[in-house]
């Protein structure tokens, strides 16, 4: 048994960790350990990539390319690839992954079972758009090819892994000039400035994005707005990352730290406007900082992200705000941004159109679950819903209202695949 | 210059392909060989599509036929003269089932001890008449001094490391450098049942061990901590070591 936690470190547990390599007998492994959960980077939160007590199938032994064509940008790899990796290959040949999240460290496979978005959202949608077709190994022994039209498709983008484990997969990668992209910043006061650069960026600006100041209330923060360009440069970006070498005593984000250094970014950045910046530091800043989440000490961190429909999506970001600000925590960490009119390929996909906002708290047991409690009767009203590949303790009612077709999801589950959150959340 | 030409015995091996995937970041001419073609052309589709600069073939081989290794290694080297082989087969055996059943000792000894050997004088034979190039072969630790708790296996890599010393010293007033990788605890499916706190990853690994073969070092830990640990393994008097349940 080996001890296990996710990426907002709220315990270790014990898992039976069984490497996967050899991605033909997948399934027959699966059929062996029958009940089992897939493992990929762990960058995931909560509770969708654990099992506690069971066996946990890691997935990043799955790691080979298969095919490439320079031409049509179309990848066939094993579903344990890291997306740093195929950033890393395919860039120098023209080509870069459609839709990326805030880190690289994250296998093909979780991107699907989570089905991540990124910053250009409004105009690329979700990862599983990109998704051209899987292979998919079940606890029965099964192993088959999905394309966008399967049932089985639908259920496995945003599946949280539930519907068996990835082992191949083709994407369909997104031409770009180079790694470079124009930047822009500009500060907003408050949620209306928001909403009115939001809307005026999405059609001419590839990807949006936003840093809210989550003890301001109001809502100012830094929007920021990019596309990729042709800089003509090709001297690689200097790879120095630094690491938090250990776990604090206790979170160093806290109410003493948390004003100034919010006011002091603020203020840092809203007088700065373009500048060209390489893709890695712009979609995944935090990457250079290893092991970032120990910040939070010793008893992690809960992140929440919800999506509120755009009706209601001011007034009720603005309520979150206002209790987020009352309660005095949060974290320097929070995002806010528009999702685009579209609707996702799963049948558990997160991102829908409204906006979106994340942060993370650190964990300080009952006060933490009461303040997110409050700021789920936000999401509640306003009919939007939580991300399950950052949750660790949404009540089954909101999971519910939020997931309306997660009956129809259920008929598709492996029923040898058991994580803490299905139990959680759907009772098995 | 011409691209080098890379051999690699047990290239699905996890150590292998790692070092692999970093010999072909520049373009290089690389053979791999293992005992099962489908694996072996898992490997070379993924070497490929990373470098479509390099030749990547694929070649499969009985490991305990010495006729078969002979052929092999003659077929390649008239091809074209072999710059690097790296021997990198093996497995980690249970030791207890082989003090129960002398039939999956002898399996171990022979995948981990007398198949590399074979292969390392099957190579040498085909640098001999051109007078250069690097043998590298991958033991370990355990070869350093025999334990309870897995005496098969150490003894087999105790065996390589014996061989390999000879042929350095045969070698030594030639171009031809005769590397012993000595691996620590690695992160692979060879050892993926075990706890694996303190282990080396296999990336790691397979750049200490090209840094190694760049270097001509005659025998290598990896990571380098190993060899201080050895040393003081080694060395420890025989009723103190008695006393370990290592």
């Amino acid at each position: 048994m080996v001890a296990v936690s996710s990426w907002g470190r709220l315990g270790q547990f014990e898992h039976q960790v069984h490497r996967l390599s050899d991605r033909l007998s997948v399934a027959n492994q699966l059929q062996r350990d029958r009940y089992g959960l897939a493992f990929g980077m762990g960058r995931s939160y909560g509770d969708v990539c654990l099992n506690p007590g069971g066996v946990l199938w890691k997935t990043t032994g799955l790691d080979r390319f298969i095919s490439f064509d320079e031409n049509s940008g179309k990848l066939l790899c094993e579903a344990g690839v890291l997306l740093r990796d195929i950033q890393r290959l395919c860039l120098p040949r023209g080509w870069m992954l459609a839709v990326v999240p805030g880190t690289q460290y994250v296998t093909v496979g979780g991107a699907i079972a989570n089905d991540i978005h990124g910053k250009n959202h409004h105009k690329a949608g979700s990862f599983g758009d990109h998704v051209l077709q899987f292979t998919l190994a079940r606890t029965d022994g099964s192993l088959m090819q999905y394309r966008p039209a399967d049932a089985m498709f639908a259920a496995t983008v945003g599946g949280l892994g539930l519907t068996g484990v990835i082992t191949e997969v083709e994407l369909q990668l997104q031409r770009v000039p180079g790694p470079w992209l124009a930047v822009e910043t500009l500060a907003y006061r408050n949620l209306t400035e928001f909403f009115d650069l939001a809307d005026s960026s999405e059609a001419d600006w590839e990807h949006t994005v936003s840093w809210v100041d989550c003890l301001s209330g109001e809502g100012r923060g830094i929007f920021m707005r990019a596309n990729s360009v042709d800089a003509g440069k090709d001297q690689p970006r200097s790879g120095r990352s630094i690491k938090v070498p250990f776990v604090p005593p206790v979170s160093l984000v806290n109410q003493w730290s948390l004003r100034p250094f919010n006011s002091l970014y603020f203020h840092q950045k809203k007088s700065q406007r373009a500048s060209v910046q390489h893709y890695e530091t712009f979609f995944h800043p935090l990457d250079n900082v290893l092991e970032w989440n120990r910040i939070y000490g010793p008893r992690g961190f809960f992140q929440y992200q919800c999506v509120l429909p755009r009706s209601v999506g001011k007034e009720a970001t603005q309520a979150i705000l206002r209790r987020i600000a009352r309660s005095g925590t949060g974290s320097f960490l929070a995002v806010l941004k528009t999702f685009g009119e579209r609707e996702s390929k799963g049948l558990l996909s997160f991102a829908m159109p409204g906006v979106t906002l994340a942060l993370d708290f650190p964990n300080q047991g009952a006060p933490t679950l009461q303040l997110l409690s409050a700021l789920d009767a936000i999401v509640r009203e306003a009919k939007g819903r939580l991300y399950p590949a950052k949750d660790a303790r949404m009540p089954v009612d909101l999971f519910e209202s939020g997931y309306p077709r997660l009956k129809e999801f259920l008929t598709h589950r492996d029923s040898g695949i058991s994580s803490a959150m299905s139990r959680r959340l759907m009772g098995n | 210059m011409s691209r080098p030409r890379i051999v690699i015995i047990g290239a699905t091996s996890a150590i292998a392909e790692q070092c692999a995937r970093l010999w072909v970041r520049a373009a290089v001419d690389i053979v791999l060989i293992g005992r099962d073609l489908v694996r072996v052309s898992r490997v070379a589709a993924d070497l490929r599509v990373r470098s479509p600069h390099s030749s990547v073939t694929a070649h499969e081989v009985n490991f305990f036929n010495p006729a078969s290794i002979t052929t092999l290694a003659q077929k390649l080297a008239v091809e074209k003269a072999i710059d690097i082989v790296l021997i990198a087969h093996g497995n980690l055996p249970d030791q207890k089932e082989c003090e129960q059943d002398i039939t999956q000792a002898r399996e171990a000894l022979e995948v981990n001890g007398v198949s590399p050997v074979l292969f390392a004088e099957a190579f040498a034979q085909q640098m001999e008449p051109v007078g250069r190039g690097t043998i590298a072969v991958i033991g370990s630790v355990a070869g350093d001094r025999g334990r309870k708790t897995n005496y098969v296996y150490g003894a087999a890599k105790g065996l390589v490391e014996r061989y390999v010393q000879g042929m350095q010293h045969r070698f030594a007033h030639s171009k031809i450098n005769v590397v012993l990788i000595k691996p620590g605890p690695t992160a692979t499916p060879m050892t993926a049942h075990l706890p694996q706190r303190g282990m080396a990853s296999a990336e790691a690994v397979a750049s200490r061990i090209i840094a190694a073969i760049d270097a001509g070092t005659p025998v290598a830990y990896v990571p380098a901590k190993w060899a201080i640990i050895m040393m003081v393994i080694r060395h420890l008097p025989r009723a103190i070591f008695n006393k370990l349940n290592i």
